[in-house]
């Protein structure tokens, strides 16, 4: 291996390697500083080398680089989908700071910080990788923390169950990911994505078989239905912190690794996972919405409306086309805002009073009316009312699907975001109208939980009607080929 | 230009400064950073029109049109996008100025006429977003981007008429204007999507670059024996006849009155009402390729200008009297487009005259209402029989009220006078019939202005045994003054070298035979106002009295309204709404209502799923998974 090698590596892995100097970094600070100085300072380093690496590797390439004879590939779009999980993530650490530095946490704080950036770190592979081992790898990374991660209040009950829980299923999951895995390469004699596309032979039952199996891998981590029962228990066990990264970041993660699996690999037979993905859609929105009409917890709540926004994000994956990816991608980034914003909130109210249920949040207005305004925008957005950027993604989103002659599904899906409307407003319906006795003290924000907030909001006025965002990715997407 | 840019977004800042900071600003604060905004901003047209207006002439005479600005907010197909951008022509430049400058007076003006006014803030705040969407929708680069500003324009005007809105009268007129503003923009949008349906594009310059595409591209499509071309052409004037209040759509300006008068002088005088007008000669070449569309403007507006003098006549609010005459006047606009086509200089005639009349009744029009506004603020009433004898009392606001007055007559050297004689001469050189109409309703306008201003500063000798009126503040007159400035020497713009149907210069000339008719009909029919309301007299008493009928139903404005009222109560309401209202009550809630219950339930049966033990979960996984694999190699193997 000459040097050039080590350049081009360098050249191509750019968000990766950064990725992991940056944590590495942060290890060694987290081990020698003082306390004192990490107590100020800790939360304030580790958002600053994550938006460093943001911006160091946001200029995408122009072209399609492949790396370790074509395991690890590197696109603008793909560059494009791990800038958006950042963004996000940041938004998360921003809002988990006013948690971990409490007198409880602080002691962990490092690895809250180091299991968060491995996460991300798997994610990434997840989306670059051209083979399936190295996706596996990646999704693993991705999820072993997170189990750690969900049981990070060691003393808290539920905590450990909702750890627990994420685990169990996790691995069962991963056993059948994995079992779909050699089944494709028994048919084809090889686990690189394109080869697969190119000598699968499609009409074998084994090949669907290993279709549903892997299906059942990813769906888990969008937590689609049937694959979902997981998810309401772990989101309300876990760190509020951790669920608001579950709910956006992780379900982002593997819905962008998905276009990537489905539209190379099993790019000689869309029909099938079409069909397959028609009926999970529908089952998706659906339940999602019916169980989250009768949530009194929040975090419950958003768990459930979480899983029917899979099901909307899914209509991108249906497209099967360059408009679908875009309008997924874009969709994921409005729905980081929305569900952030909302998160940040209770996030807030639950540190500083313990409070998640929705009776609670009655009479909010009087006492914390920007807080209610934050909430009341996300939840608009989230249920898509416009001209919040909500409307505009969940109109690409549609369109795009239309466009790819869905007309029932998107019908269907129309019909479940009225009585999305429905929950969404109920919560908008407790803090502005409903009365209360003694409704939660106000609150002082942090600061770094209200730049956290104030961003979020800052991205639902404006992500909508600044075009050049849709436009930018709609080029990006151009470039991905079919 | 690139600047032009901040002619929009300074008022739109200001907005949003004033309108979210609100109360937390002190009001006089509130009102000098406005004012302040909109300073800078006339500053800025004034620039943009004298670089406009100064840089060299194209081989054919014409002032090139720039568009220094264009972005691309939406792109839905290859024809459909939506654009957003500054267009400078002749007219967009014209309008930029006139915009400025009476929001500029009315800035200045408010600061004195609302001092103390709770919500004044807000009002500021208001007044800059209608500056903006006004001077949006003037510099539009497609029709879209104008029906967006346009509409904005129409949330502004509601917002300010209501402003008072403890008033129920305010209320009601500022939800009348909205909704019958939003009826005919109904008739706009549908113009708009039939005209780029044909056209394949929504961009002004491609569109009167090349009208004819409409025709040919419409081609043998009919419609109630009309073509389609025709159609659209009419619907979008629809929609300038209701923001203009051209007849049978006029009945919200009268009372949109009710609002601040600073505000009915900006919006229901100057600027938001020529929008109509505006809207026809943007899209003038377009309209010449179906005369019959022309024709049928003219027609609505000679009616329009008629029934407006007349009633405007025998009103007895002064602010009432001022909407009607403004009514009647821009129908002189639409006249003036009506009669004129783009064929050459001569023929277009009617084009440059409208904006020249267009031009100089925002400036008069403006001052006639701040004018009345400094009249009410003395006498606190709007009604005549409270007014008289005020010239002793006012003088500033009596000599500019007086130049006002002789402007709209039509009285040399004012300016009225000028674009008024360009109207009457382009509408005699195409029809005497119109010519003669349009010279009558000259006539009553003069009538029923003077009638107004004898009233009001002359008729009895004031016994002010409560309050003595007094003169305004200087915010007050200032504007008064600067405007009456304007109106003396506006008619001396070589207007016709800047603004005509072709672009290239048009040298004004008087028809001296036309003018001296018009002359002598204005001076009579202010000798006889004189004769009738100089001094406290019987005369007009007895006038109305002999004259019962008419001058009822004239001061009930023909009972427009009333039909108005019959038609949506009785008929709408009661023979369409009623039975519609029952169905959607019991069969379509029923039918809803059926969901929701139908989803509670489910919702409730299906909770189980949720156990809450692993195993379960994982059963369920795995289940499906299985399930998944069985149904799709049944169905697809």
């Amino acid at each position: 291996m000459d040097l050039s090698q080590y350049n081009l590596i360098w050249e191509y892995m750019q968000p990766e390697l950064l990725l992991l100097l940056a944590t590495i970094l942060l290890f060694f600070v987290d081990l020698f500083a003082s306390p004192r100085f990490l107590d100020k300072w800790f939360s304030g380093i580790a958002c600053l080398l994550l938006a460093v690496v943001t911006a160091l590797s946001c200029i995408p390439g122009g072209e399609t680089n492949t790396l370790f004879a074509g395991m690890f590939i590197n696109t603008p779009m793909t560059t494009a989908m791990k800038m958006v999980l950042n963004i996000g993530t940041i938004l998360v650490l921003l809002q988990a700071h006013a948690w971990i530095n409490s007198e409880a946490c602080r002691v962990r704080r490092g690895e809250f910080y180091e299991l968060m950036f491995f996460t991300l770190f798997g994610m990434y592979l997840m989306i670059s990788s051209g083979h399936f081992l190295i996706f596996f790898i990646g999704l693993e990374t991705a999820s072993l923390p997170i189990a750690a991660l969900v049981a990070f209040n060691k003393r808290g009950d539920k905590s450990y169950e909702s750890g627990a829980k994420y685990l169990f299923n996790a691995v069962f999951s991963s056993a059948i990911f994995l079992m779909g895995i050699s089944f494709i390469y028994g048919i084809s004699g090889s686990l690189y994505f394109e080869d697969i596309a190119a000598t699968a032979a499609t009409n074998t039952a084994l090949f669907v078989v290993a279709l549903a199996f892997i299906i059942t891998g990813i769906g888990f981590k969008l937590s689609l239905v049937p694959f979902h029962l997981w998810t309401a228990d772990v989101y309300q066990g876990a760190p509020t912190a951790i669920t608001s990264y579950l709910s956006v970041i992780s379900k982002g993660a593997a819905a962008f690794a998905f276009i990537w699996v489905l539209f190379k690999t099993f790019s000689p037979a869309p029909e099938v996972w079409q069909g397959i993905l028609y009926v999970l859609i529908i089952l998706t929105i659906t339940l999602g919405n019916l169980f989250a009409i009768r949530q009194k917890d929040l975090k419950r709540f958003l768990a459930f409306s979480s899983i029917s926004q899979a099901g909307y994000i899914m209509l991108g994956v249906m497209a099967y086309s360059a408009q679908g990816i875009t309008a997924l991608v874009y969709y994921i980034l409005v729905y980081i805002f929305s569900n952030l914003a909302a998160f940040g909130v209770i996030a807030t109210i639950e540190h500083k009073t313990g409070k998640v249920n929705m009776d609670d949040y009655n009479g909010l207005y009087k006492t914390n009316p920007k807080l209610s305004l934050a909430m009341m925008l996300a939840m608009f957005s989230l249920a898509g009312i416009p001209p919040f950027a909500g409307f505009f993604s969940k109109f690409f989103i549609f369109a795009s699907a239309v466009h790819s002659g869905y007309y029932i599904l998107v019908f269907i899906a129309l019909l479940n975001t009225i009585i999305s409307l429905y929950y969404y407003l109920l919560v908008v319906k407790a803090m502005f109208i409903n009365e209360n006795e003694n409704p939660i003290e106000t609150i002082k924000t942090g600061c770094y939980g209200r730049t956290g907030i104030v961003v979020c909001v800052a991205g639902i006025l404006l992500l909508g009607l600044a075009s050049c965002v849709y436009g930018y990715l709609s080029e990006l997407s151009l470039t991905v080929g079919f | 230009m690139e600047y032009t840019l901040f002619i929009l977004v300074l008022p739109l800042a200001m907005f949003l400064l004033l309108g979210l900071l609100d109360s937390k600003l002190k009001p006089r604060v509130a009102g000098i950073l406005g004012t302040l905004g909109m300073t800078v901003c006339t500053a800025l047209a004034y620039l943009t029109a004298f670089q406009f207006f100064t840089q060299p002439r194209n081989a054919e005479g014409i002032i090139p049109s720039q568009v220094p600005y264009n972005f691309e907010w939406l792109r839905f197909t290859e024809n459909l996008h939506i654009d957003l951008g500054i267009y400078l022509d002749p007219i967009s430049v014209m309008m930029l100025v006139v915009i400025t400058t009476v929001s500029l007076m009315v800035h200045i003006y408010s600061l004195g006429y609302m001092h103390g006014e709770k919500g004044f803030q807000r009002y500021y705040a208001f007044l800059s977003l209608f500056s903006m969407s006004m001077l949006g929708l003037v510099v539009a680069t497609n029709i879209f981007q104008m029906y967006i500003f346009w509409e904005l324009v129409g949330v502004s005007s509601y917002l300010l008429i209501g402003f008072y809105y403890t008033k129920p009268a305010a209320i009601a007129a500022s939800k009348k204007a909205f909704i019958v503003t939003r009826f005919a923009d109904l008739g706009f949008l549908i113009g708009i999507l039939i005209l780029s349906f044909f056209t394949k594009t929504f961009d002004f310059v491609t569109l009167t670059t090349n009208p004819t595409a409409i025709i040919t591209e419409s081609a043998g499509a009919t419609f109630l024996g009309c073509s389609v071309a025709s159609w659209a052409l009419a619907l979008i004037f629809m929609g300038g006849a209701g923001k203009s209040a051209m007849f049978p759509l006029h009945i919200w300006l009268p009372d949109a009155m009710e609002g601040p008068t600073p505000v009915s002088a900006l919006i229901h005088a100057a600027t938001m009402v020529v929008a109509g007008v505006y809207l026809v000669a943007r899209l003038f070449p377009v309209y010449c390729v179906t005369p019959e569309v022309l024709d049928l403007i003219t027609t609505v507006g000679a009616v329009t200008a008629l029934y407006a003098a007349i009633v405007a006549c025998v009103q007895t609010d002064i602010k009432r009297v001022l909407a009607f005459s403004t009514i009647s006047q821009i129908a002189f606009m639409m006249v003036a487009l009506g009669v004129a086509s783009d064929t050459d200089l001569h023929t277009g005639l009617g084009y440059m005259a409208s904006m020249f009349h267009l031009f100089t009744h925002a400036m008069f029009k403006a001052l006639l209402f701040l004018g009345a506004g400094a009249i009410i603020h003395a006498v606190h009433s709007n009604e005549m029989s409270e007014m008289g004898g005020l010239r002793k009392y006012m003088p500033i606001t009596h000599i500019t009220f007086l130049i006002a007055c002789l402007a709209i007559a039509g009285i040399p050297p004012f300016s009225g006078f000028f674009s008024k004689d360009e109207i009457l001469t382009a509408v005699m050189e195409k029809s005497t019939f119109w010519g003669i109409w349009m010279t009558a309703v000259a006539g009553l306008t003069a009538f029923y202005m003077f009638r107004l201003y004898f009233r009001i500063f002359w008729w009895k000798d004031t016994d002010c045994s409560h309050h003595t009126p007094h003169e305004a503040p200087a915010t007050m007159t200032m504007p008064l003054i600067f405007l009456a400035l304007v109106t003396c020497v506006a008619g001396f713009i070589p207007f016709g070298e800047l603004v005509s149907v072709n672009g290239q210069p048009y040298h004004i000339h008087l028809n001296w035979s036309v003018a001296a008719t018009s002359i002598i009909v204005a001076v009579c029919a202010i000798a006889l106002a004189a004769w009738l309301y100089m001094k406290e007299n019987k005369k007009p008493t007895a006038m109305a009295n002999a004259t019962r009928t008419l001058h009822t139903a004239a001061y009930r404005r023909f009972y427009i309204d009333e039909i108005y009222l019959f038609v949506t109560h009785k008929i709408i309401f009661g023979l369409i709404c009623r039975p519609i209202a029952w169905f959607d009550r019991h069969i379509i809630d029923g039918t809803m209502d059926m969901f929701a219950h139908v989803t509670q339930w489910t919702s409730a049966r299906i909770k189980g799923l949720q156990s809450g033990s692993i195993q379960g979960y994982v059963w369920i996984l795995l289940i499906g998974t299985l399930l998944i694999a069985t149904i799709t190699i049944c169905c697809c193997l």
